[in-house]
């Protein structure tokens, strides 16, 4: 069976007054229906580059490269240049989930015409139609009183509120593929731990495959089935979400949990990773892990050993340099 | 010598709100009747939500809000400051003592001053050095404790990552040698490696120079790392306040039952629904009369519901305070 969607060493690059930054760089991920691919990594590593780069809403000054594939319900999408074929995507076979849910809304135009207007676009309805499948798709998301909110500007809704909203508005086009970039970031818990259990639900209800992005490996280890853990552009290690928190192979994503303080264990010491992240204009060559591994060996520090995965345990793959490295 | 380094008695903070300028004044209840006393040398955590108040509780204790009601003390050595009771030349003493870490170490940091001038400025404005070199000395010690190389003085943030700038928060705030930190989400920006990064550092900072902190932070599993104790703040109330491996282990409020089942487990197997709570938090233009939290509590008992019982914490294990409402409901 072939996957809903298929990326295929996939480079971004940057054309800045500095020179050319490396964004992301040959990175390979696949999603199938009704999956949950989250996607961790801290900021900077080109979690939302990856994401962008679906929806080809990236910036001008960005270069793919040549052999690059991101295969979309068996198309191409990088290779979409018109209006027309780029609407097939943008809210009609992807949708977006942003962060900010404030920002994501005009401010001036009333919550129902901003969803009823996407409607028009990307389905053939008319708009007593689309009216209703809007209302009808806030209430699904548990928002009370839909009929008055449909008619409400953004900043009358509280965080919660508009960020069920712009879920609601995402799902109302029934897209194949949902991108959920840090949806929960800017809530609160409790709020964050409803919005958790909607997107659940959904996801189980329209079979939809999910790109979801955070930092938090909490909200992962609740939503994903499958991890990408990304540090500074490539992919460090992939595979199911049991199998990366459990039993994390690559010294990043083990360095990533220990970070972490756990309030079931309040006795561990929080170890930060040492070092800071490169800046991206000076990757290191070789292994990009390579300047913060606690323990490289001699071929990778100098810079010897080509990224790439390679898979220790069926369905679970780890960059062949940092095997080696305790 | 008291053994708390402040106390506050009291205190509420209301501010005026005018939809538009012929609608009737109304008052925002920010805080409400709060009572706590921070020990010296601990580490006191606040947390809640939006909304909750523990921001305007932190910059009442600075003094950088209005208190309506009842008073701050700042115990030092040898005398106590009453905030809502002081003169002007003393609240410039008392903030050499206390000192703020803000949230975004992007916003905090003035673009156009070097790092030099940025640890010093607070040393220059509260005329605390007599010379340049004395100066240069004390940012030079306080850098080298808060970890920045001196090389980093000459240069300007734009270079430095989100630990480093909160780095050169921290020691901007510790250059006037301050005794009390109000750290107001001081490593919610931050990625999980650098959060630990920073929480070390203010550990390690607090048994050097003899700190005491509030940490306000919606972070629960931070809180619980690094607080000695915590107060659980909902609408402008402290509804629960323990020490915090009790308050972890055993939770009486059902709000920081919910709150803490909301954090999401690390372990992909343990796939434990949280409390959900009902409806959203109420607005502070109107709170509920009674207990604020009875418009959402789970199993609010028949006296509750009715908004007939007041707020007030009630000692119900030594050191564990519970809003006395809310213990009969469960």
């Amino acid at each position: 069976m072939s996957h809903l969607l298929e990326v295929k060493n996939l480079d971004v690059k940057f054309d800045t007054d500095e020179g050319r930054i490396t964004a992301v760089e040959n990175i390979s991920l696949s999603v199938d229906e009704g999956e949950v691919l989250g996607i961790v990594g801290e900021s900077g590593s080109g979690k939302s580059v990856t994401a962008k780069a679906i929806m080809q809403l990236n910036p001008g000054n960005t270069k793919y490269n040549e052999n690059a594939e991101i295969i979309l319900d068996n198309e191409n999408v990088l290779r979409f240049t018109s209006k027309q074929d780029l609407k097939k995507i943008r809210g009609g076979k992807v949708s977006m989930i942003f962060q900010e849910p404030m920002a994501s809304f005009a401010p001036a135009i009333k919550i129902g015409n901003q969803m009823v207007e996407q409607l028009l676009i990307h389905k053939n309805i008319d708009k007593s139609e689309a009216k209703s499948i809007s209302i009808n798709m806030l209430n699904r998301v548990g928002i009370a009183d839909a009929e008055k909110r449909f008619n409400q500007y953004a900043f009358e809704l509280s965080g919660g509120m508009r960020q069920r909203a712009m879920i609601a508005m995402a799902l109302s086009t029934m897209p194949k593929l949902l991108l959920a970039d840090e949806p929960t970031t800017a809530l609160d818990v409790t709020i964050q731990a409803q919005v958790i259990n909607l997107i659940k639900d959904i996801i189980k209800e329209y079979q939809m495959g999910v790109i979801f992005i955070t930092h938090d490996l909490g909200v992962i280890a609740q939503v994903a089935n499958q991890v990408a853990v990304m540090y500074l552009g490539s992919i460090v290690e992939k595979g199911p979400v049991n199998k990366i928190l459990k039993n994390p192979k690559h010294p990043y994503t083990k360095g990533l949990l220990e970070a972490l303080p756990d309030v079931n264990n309040l006795d561990a010491p929080l170890r930060p990773i040492p070092g800071n992240i490169p800046s991206p204009l000076d990757r290191p060559t070789g292994c990009v892990f390579r300047t913060r591994c606690p323990n490289p060996t001699h071929d990778c520090k100098e810079g010897n050993i080509e990224m790439g995965l390679i898979e220790v345990e069926p369905g679970h793959w780890v960059d062949q340099c940092c095997i080696n490295c305790g | 010598m008291s053994e708390n380094l402040i106390s506050v008695n009291n205190v509420s903070v209301n501010f005026d709100y005018q939809e538009n300028f012929l609608s009737k004044k109304q008052k925002i209840h920010a805080v409400n009747n709060i009572n706590i006393k921070i020990k010296k040398g601990s580490f006191f955590g606040l947390v809640g939500e939006s909304g909750s108040g523990k921001t305007t509780l932190g910059r009442a204790i600075l003094g950088a809000n209005k208190i309506s009601s009842g008073n701050v003390i700042f115990h030092d050595d040898n005398r106590d400051f009453d905030l809502t009771n002081i003169n002007k030349q003393e609240f410039k003493e008392y903030r050499k003592k206390a000192q703020l870490i803000f949230q975004d170490p992007y916003a905090a940091l003035s673009p156009r001053m070097t790092v030099r001038d940025i640890i010093a400025e607070p040393l220059e404005v509260m005329k605390i050095t007599n010379s340049r070199e004395e100066t240069d000395d004390r940012v030079r010690d306080i850098a080298a404790k808060c970890r920045l190389n001196l090389e980093h003085l000459r240069r300007f943030p734009h270079a430095f990552s989100g630990g480093q700038r909160q780095r050169i928060s921290i020691a901007r705030a510790l250059v006037s040698n301050p005794k009390f930190i109000v750290a107001d989400e001081s490593v919610a920006a931050l990625d999980v490696s650098i959060q630990a990064d920073i929480l070390n550092l203010l550990k390690q900072l607090q048994n050097e120079l003899n700190l005491t902190y509030l940490f306000i932070s919606h972070d629960l599993s931070v809180v619980a790392h690094v607080c000695d104790i915590v107060a659980v703040m909902y609408l402008g109330h402290i509804v629960e306040m323990a020490p915090s491996r009790q308050l972890f282990r055993n939770p009486k409020h059902s709000y920081t039952k919910a709150l803490l089942s909301s954090i999401p487990s690390i372990d992909p197997e343990n796939q434990s629904q949280a409390i959900e709570l009902k409806g959203e938090i109420p607005s502070a233009l109107n709170p509920p009369s009674g207990c604020v939290f009875r418009t959402r509590c789970p199993n609010p008992t028949h006296d509750c519901k009715e908004g007939n019982i007041a707020m007030g914490l009630i000692e119900v294990e030594p050191d564990h305070w519970v809003d006395q409402c809310c213990v009969n409901c469960n």
